[in-house]
C-alpha cells in the first residue's frame, strides 16, 4: 500500500457490512468493507517552503519517498507511528492536520543519524524531523517539549561561558522542566560514582558545579553568536 | 602526525573523567606527545544545532582556530565521539560551502575570536593510535595479555555516521571503515581479547535524550546490553563519554526502575588498552567507572 493511502484507512472512514448489496449484485462477505472516499481541501501550498527555513529542514524537497529513512530509523524500531517517511510525505503536500496526529512523538527523534547517512538524495530526515518539532513549538501547537528544554538550558551556559558544566547542565533541566532534583536512580548512580573516586577529583567536580568552568577567551562571543541567530530567525520567520 | 593538539571537551572535564586520565596515561606509555588546548569552548554538542545549526559550526570551528592560530596545530584530537563528530561536520560544513566558511570568518572577526583558516584536520584517539603506530607499533609496547576476555566493540553513532563527514573512512584497507568500524576491534584484539560478534557496534544508545526521555534511552541501552550479553560478552567496550555514561546510568536505571539485571561492565577501550600495556588499573582509573569490573578483571587474570 503507497504510504500517501494511509489517511485514508482510518477507523472512522471505514464501513463495515453485514450484508451489502451494490447495484443489485450481493457483495457481502469479502466485499464488506468500503472506504469512504474524500476530497483533499485542507493542505497549505506553503508548507514545505515554511520548514525549509527552519535549520535542518531545507532539503525536504529533494525526497523521493525511497523509505531508507523509517527503513533504517531507530524511533521506527521502538514505535512504528515514528515515520519521517510519512511525516516528509505529509509535509510536501502542505498536510499538516496528518502531521499533527503524531505531535506529541515527532521531538523524540534521537539524532543517531541512520536516515540522513542512508539517504541517497541528501534529504537530512534528521534535520527535517528537527525542523518540524520548532515549527509546532512556535505556532504553540505544542508545549516546548523536554528536549527543547534540556538544549536551551545548554545553550544559556554556553552563552555565558563557552563550556558546559554536567551537574548544572543537569539541574537546570530539573528546576526547568519542574522534577524532582533528586531521583532514585539519579542517586544510584551518584553514590556510584563517588564510592572510588579520587578526593582531588571529587574536589575538581564540586568547585565546577559551584563555579561553572569558563573558557577565559569567551570575551563576547557569546554575545556576537546570539546576535546573530536572532537576527537569522528574524530573516527566516519574521 | 607527530604531535597533535588534545581536545578533552567538557565531557572529560567532568562526568567522563576516567576517560580523560586514561587516554593521558596511554599516549605517554605509548610514547606519543600532545598538548592540551588549554582555553577551550564546548563543541556544541548534540544540543546547539537545534538552536540554530551554525551555533555548533561556529563553536568547533572556533577549537580548531585555537589549535591552529593560537598552538600552530595541524591536527586536533579528540576522544570523545560527539566532539570529534562536530568538529569533522564543521570541517566538512566550511569545505563544502563557501557561504558557511564565510559566516564563520566573519563571525570571529566580530568576536575578536582566531579566525578559523579551514588548515585543521580532526581526529578521534582511535584514528591517531593506528595512523601514528598501528597495531604493530602498539604491539611491541604491550606487556600483558588480556587473557581472552570476551568484549564486544561499541563504536555509537556520532564516530560512524553520517559518513558524508568523514573522508578519511571507507578508503579501503588499513582504513576504518563507518559500516562496520574495526579499528577497536583490531586494538583490543592485538591485546588478547576475544572480540565477539556484536550486531549492535553502531546501534544508538539514546544518548541524546538521555534525561529528557529516559525510558526511549533505557530501552535503546538495554537492546545494546541484552544482545552483548546474548552474543557471550564479559565486556562493552566504549570510546565515547556520552555512549559510556549513558550505558551506565541506564544500566543503574533498568535495574533500580524495572528490576531488569545484567552484568556486563562496562569499560573504556583506553582502560582496556592500557591494562595491556601494563599500566595500573588506579592510573587508568578503571575504579572510577561506575561499572565495577575490577572483580571480572581479577577473575581473569588481568589485574
Amino acid at each position: 500500500m503507497a504510504i500517501h493511502e494511509k489517511s485514508l484507512i482510518e477507523p472512522e472512514r471505514l464501513l463495515n457490512h453485514e450484508t451489502l448489496v451494490v447495484d443489485g449484485v450481493d457483495v457481502s462477505g469479502s466485499w464488506n468493507t468500503m472506504i469512504t472516499p474524500r476530497t483533499l481541501r485542507d493542505y497549505d501550498d506553503d508548507f514545505e517552503e515554511i520548514i525549509q527555513k527552519y535549520g535542518g529542514g531545507e532539503n525536504v524537497h529533494r525526497c523521493w519517498q525511497c523509505g531508507s529513512c523509517t527503513n533504517s530509523c531507530t524511533m521506527y524500531a521502538q514505535n512504528v507511528q515514528f515515520n519521517p517517511r510519512y511525516w516528509i510525505y505529509l509535509t510536501r503536500l502542505g498536510l499538516k492536520d496528518e502531521i499533527l496526529k503524531d505531535k506529541d512523538i515527532i521531538w523524540q527523534c534521537v539524532s543517531c543519524n541512520k536516515c540522513t547517512n542512508i539517504c541517497p538524495k541528501d534529504v537530512r530526515p534528521e534535520g527535517v524531523m528537527k525542523a518540524l518539532a520548532h515549527w509546532m513549538q512556535d505556532q504553540e501547537i505544542t508545549e516546548k517539549s523536554p528536549s527543547t528544554h534540556f538544549d536551551e538550558v545548554f545553550w544559556e551556559e554556553i552563552y555565558h561561558t563557552g563550556r558546559i558544566e554536567d551537574a548544572s547542565v543537569m539541574m537546570g533541566f530539573f528546576k526547568r522542566t519542574n522534577q524532582p532534583l533528586v531521583q532514585e536512580w539519579l542517586m544510584v548512580f551518584g553514590q556510584r560514582m563517588m564510592k572510588y573516586m579520587p578526593v582531588a577529583q571529587m574536589i575538581k567536580m564540586g568547585l565546577n558545579y559551584a563555579i561553572t568552568p569558563r573558557t577565559k577567551s569567551w570575551g563576547k562571543t557569546g554575545e556576537v553568536l546570539k546576535a546573530y541567530v536572532e537576527e537569522q530567525k528574524e530573516v527566516a520567520h519574521g | 602526525m607527530g604531535k597533535v593538539a588534545y581536545y578533552p571537551g567538557c565531557a572529560l572535564e567532568g562526568s567522563g573523567g576516567p576517560y580523560d586520565k586514561s587516554t593521558r596515561v596511554l599516549v605517554k606509555a605509548l610514547g606519543l606527545d600532545m598538548e592540551t588546548i588549554s582555553d577551550y569552548n564546548c563543541c556544541g554538542a548534540m544540543e546547539v544545532k537545534n538552536i540554530h545549526p551554525m551555533l555548533q559550526t561556529y563553536l568547533s570551528s572556533r577549537v580548531m582556530a585555537l589549535a591552529s592560530q593560537e598552538m600552530g596545530y595541524d591536527a586536533v584530537m579528540a576522544p570523545c565521539n560527539g566532539c570529534y563528530h562536530n568538529l569533522k561536520k564543521a570541517e566538512y560544513e566550511t569545505a563544502t560551502s563557501e557561504k558557511a566558511m564565510q559566516t564563520v570568518q566573519d563571525l570571529a572577526r566580530k568576536a575578536d575570536d582566531p579566525v578559523y583558516q579551514g588548515d585543521v584536520r580532526t581526529l578521534h584517539l582511535l584514528e591517531w593510535l593506528m595512523e601514528d603506530l598501528g597495531i604493530e607499533g602498539i604491539k611491541q609496547k604491550m606487556k600483558k595479555s588480556l587473557n581472552g576476555i570476551k568484549i564486544a566493540n561499541y563504536y555509537g553513532c556520532m564516530y560512524t555516521r553520517p559518513r558524508q563527514i568523514f573522508p578519511e573512512k571507507d578508503q579501503g584497507e588499513g582504513s576504518e571503515s563507518s559500516y562496520k568500524p574495526h579499528f577497536m576491534d583490531d586494538l583490543l584484539g592485538a591485546a588478547g581479547a576475544v572480540n565477539i560478534d556484536f550486531p549492535l557496534k553502531t546501534a544508538c544508545c539514546g544518548g541524546a535524550h538521555t534525561l529528557s526521555d529516559s525510558d526511549t534511552s533505557t530501552q535503546l541501552v538495554l537492546n545494546i546490553i541484552q544482545a552483548a550479553e546474548d552474543a557471550g560478552a564479559e565486556v562493552i567496550a566504549t570510546e565515547c563519554p556520552t555512549c559510556h555514561s549513558g550505558l551506565e546510568m541506564h544500566q543503574i536505571r533498568a535495574e533500580t526502575e524495572f528490576g531488569i539485571k545484567s552484568s556486563v561492565k562496562v569499560i573504556y577501550f583506553t582502560q582496556l588498552l592500557g591494562l595491556a600495556l601494563g599500566l595500573s588499573p588506579r592510573k587508568l582509573g578503571v575504579h572510577e567507572n561506575i561499572s565495577d569490573s575490577i572483580g571480572l578483571l581479577k577473575e581473569k587474570g588481568i589485574v
